[in-house]
């Protein structure tokens, strides 16, 4: 757990001491905000529905992007040899690197309340539940894909082909559902709750079930304990 | 202590290291000393816990590295090949985290922190940041990031590589200073530095040890030629040629002439020394000996020797 810890404030400390958090952060906002606010006035509507479905298509190469260098750059720095050679258990190293990775997005989440507080401005009878429960899918599909992309990451010591094999499984998982028609139907239900975007969907409604909760920490826990294999694998051949 | 018995590490098809064995002992210096793609590096992986071995087993302080990795990591420290470091982290940072890493902080990290800074030589760049610093101070922050924790056990991959002469003088007497209550185990390509400083040095040649030993130990055990040369002046072509037949240990390998003088290169049997009679002779013909020098066996000839490829006689 301690050693959990400072891999985490170091990888936050390399986010926000170079420049790439703060592009991330507000290229995040400028896209959010853009989509956001163009239908918000029209639609005369007060809810948050467009923001909260933009963003798990910002997600797609945000995502991917946030957590490419996670384990890609170690490799090729060298210092994953150093980092093996500590008394670190792969668990930690790779979990203080996910925690930091979906902390960056939960920051970025944070930003678009700016949101919400134009709504409670100029909105009336805001659902707030609905509200809470939309930022609630968010974090959690966030917390999806941000595993996935730690996984990416391990996989290879080159930043941009991480971060293609992130985004590349990312849509997968964000598509399932989108192709159901496209799969013979006795498949269709293991598809569908395999999809990212059919838990997120239920969340968003409101609807906060043991078995999407269960499905988000599922997917997050299999992606970790797979880097955490990769990183082993790596022990025995190169 | 570090015993290594029958490792192997195969790289897919290729056997980088071959069933080597050797056992370390606590204040020993001991370096490991082999051609680039011998095995050192991949041995050195091996017992720092960082490669899984094909065959065979580490023990460390009689710990299996296998069964213990976590345990014996904490008695090792070790850099890397190449010394690889955070460019975007401030040294100090740096050396907190690996403390951290390492269990150690709060008033026990500012010791540590102390320690090292001292031994390594940090006070000017403590606040800078890896990529500002100079290669040689670069090499340092490695170092003192592996010694943060006072290990029992130093591993260092090339340590010298790349610096200066000052800097390499410096850090060769860090280790020797070290080594007198630890175990040091350092890989080199540069035979000088090996030299200079271990007191026991480990040869490893595709794969396999190839000697081990003190600097002494090596030169006792290898039977070779020891060469001599001679400058003579004065001397007539007819004495020069019935040297050989003289004095039959000597064998002339060739004459050149420099500024007047004759060059003799001459060789002979280390376990027969003809240098008694070689003076006799000398003085018997009416030479006048300018320079007569011998290269006894030296730890180059007897790498070169050892790790010299079959049929590639140069």
């Amino acid at each position: 757990m301690r050693n959990l810890k400072a891999i985490y404030v170091k990888e936050m400390k390399s986010y926000f001491n170079s420049p790439m958090a703060y592009i991330f952060l507000v290229v995040f906002a400028v896209i959010t905000g853009y989509f956001f606010t163009r239908t918000f006035f029209l639609f005369n509507q007060s809810d948050m529905r467009s923001l909260f479905n933009i963003i798990p298509l910002v997600y797609l190469f945000f995502i991917p992007a946030v957590t490419m260098s996670l384990i890609a750059r170690e490799k090729n720095l060298g210092t994953m040899e150093v980092m093996s050679t500590l008394p670190l258990k792969d668990l930690d190293f790779v979990a203080g690197k996910f925690l930091a990775a979906l902390s960056l997005v939960l920051v970025g989440l944070l930003v678009t309340l700016v949101h919400f507080i134009t709504l409670t401005q100029v909105g009336t009878n805001i659902d707030y539940g609905a509200v809470f429960t939309g930022y609630l899918g968010l974090a959690l599909a966030g917390a999806v894909y941000s595993s996935v992309g730690t996984f990416a990451s391990s996989l290879t010591d080159n930043q941009v082909v991480a971060f293609i094999i992130g985004i590349f499984i990312v849509i997968i998982f964000f598509l399932m559902d989108k192709m159901l028609m496209f799969v013979p139907v006795y498949l269709t239900g293991i598809i569908q709750y395999l999809s990212v975007d059919y838990h997120l969907s239920n969340i968003s409604r409101g609807v906060i079930d043991s078995r999407n909760l269960i499905y988000f920490a599922s997917v997050v826990g299999f992606f970790l304990f797979m880097t955490v294999r990769v990183l082993e694998i790596r022990r025995w051949n190169w | 202590m570090i015993k290594v018995e029958n490792l192997s590490k195969f790289y897919g098809d290729v056997e980088a290291v071959k069933s080597i064995n050797f056992e370390l002992n606590d204040g020993e210096i001991v370096g490991f000393l082999g051609a680039n793609g011998a095995g050192k590096s991949t041995t050195l992986k091996v017992v720092t816990g960082y490669l899984t071995p094909t065959a065979g087993s580490v023990y460390v302080n009689d710990l299996d590295i296998q069964d213990n990795t976590l345990e014996i990591q904490k008695q090792i420290g070790y850099l890397p090949e190449l010394n690889p470091l955070y460019p975007e982290m401030r040294v100090y940072d740096l050396l907190e985290f690996t403390g951290k890493i390492r269990d150690i902080t709060g008033k026990a990290f500012k010791n540590s922190l102390a320690r090292v800074v001292e031994q390594c030589g940090l006070k000017g760049v403590i606040h800078r940041l890896v990529s500002e610093c100079s290669k040689g101070y670069k090499q340092r922050v490695g170092l003192a990031c592996a010694m943060i924790h006072d290990p029992k056990i130093l591993i260092l991959d090339e340590p010298v590589t790349g610096l200066d002469p000052n800097q390499i003088v410096e850090i060769r007497n860090l280790i020797k200073n070290l080594g007198t209550e630890k175990l040091v185990l350092m890989s080199s390509h540069i035979l000088q530095e090996i030299q200079a400083t271990v007191n026991r040095i480990i040869i490893i040649h595709k794969g396999e040890i190839v000697a081990d030993g003190t600097n002494e130990e090596l030169m006792s055990g290898f039977m070779g030629n020891t060469k001599l040369t001679m400058e003579i002046k004065n001397a007539e072509d007819g004495s020069v040629k019935t040297l050989t037949e003289k004095i039959p240990a000597l064998s002339l390998i060739e004459t050149e002439t420099k500024n007047g003088c004759q060059l003799l290169h001459l060789e002979y049997p280390k376990d027969n020394d003809p240098r008694e009679a070689l003076f006799q002779y000398a003085v018997d013909s009416n030479w006048v000996v300018t320079e007569m020098t011998s290269h006894g066996a030296n730890l180059e000839s007897i790498f070169r020797t050892l790790t010299m490829e079959e049929g590639t006689n140069a």
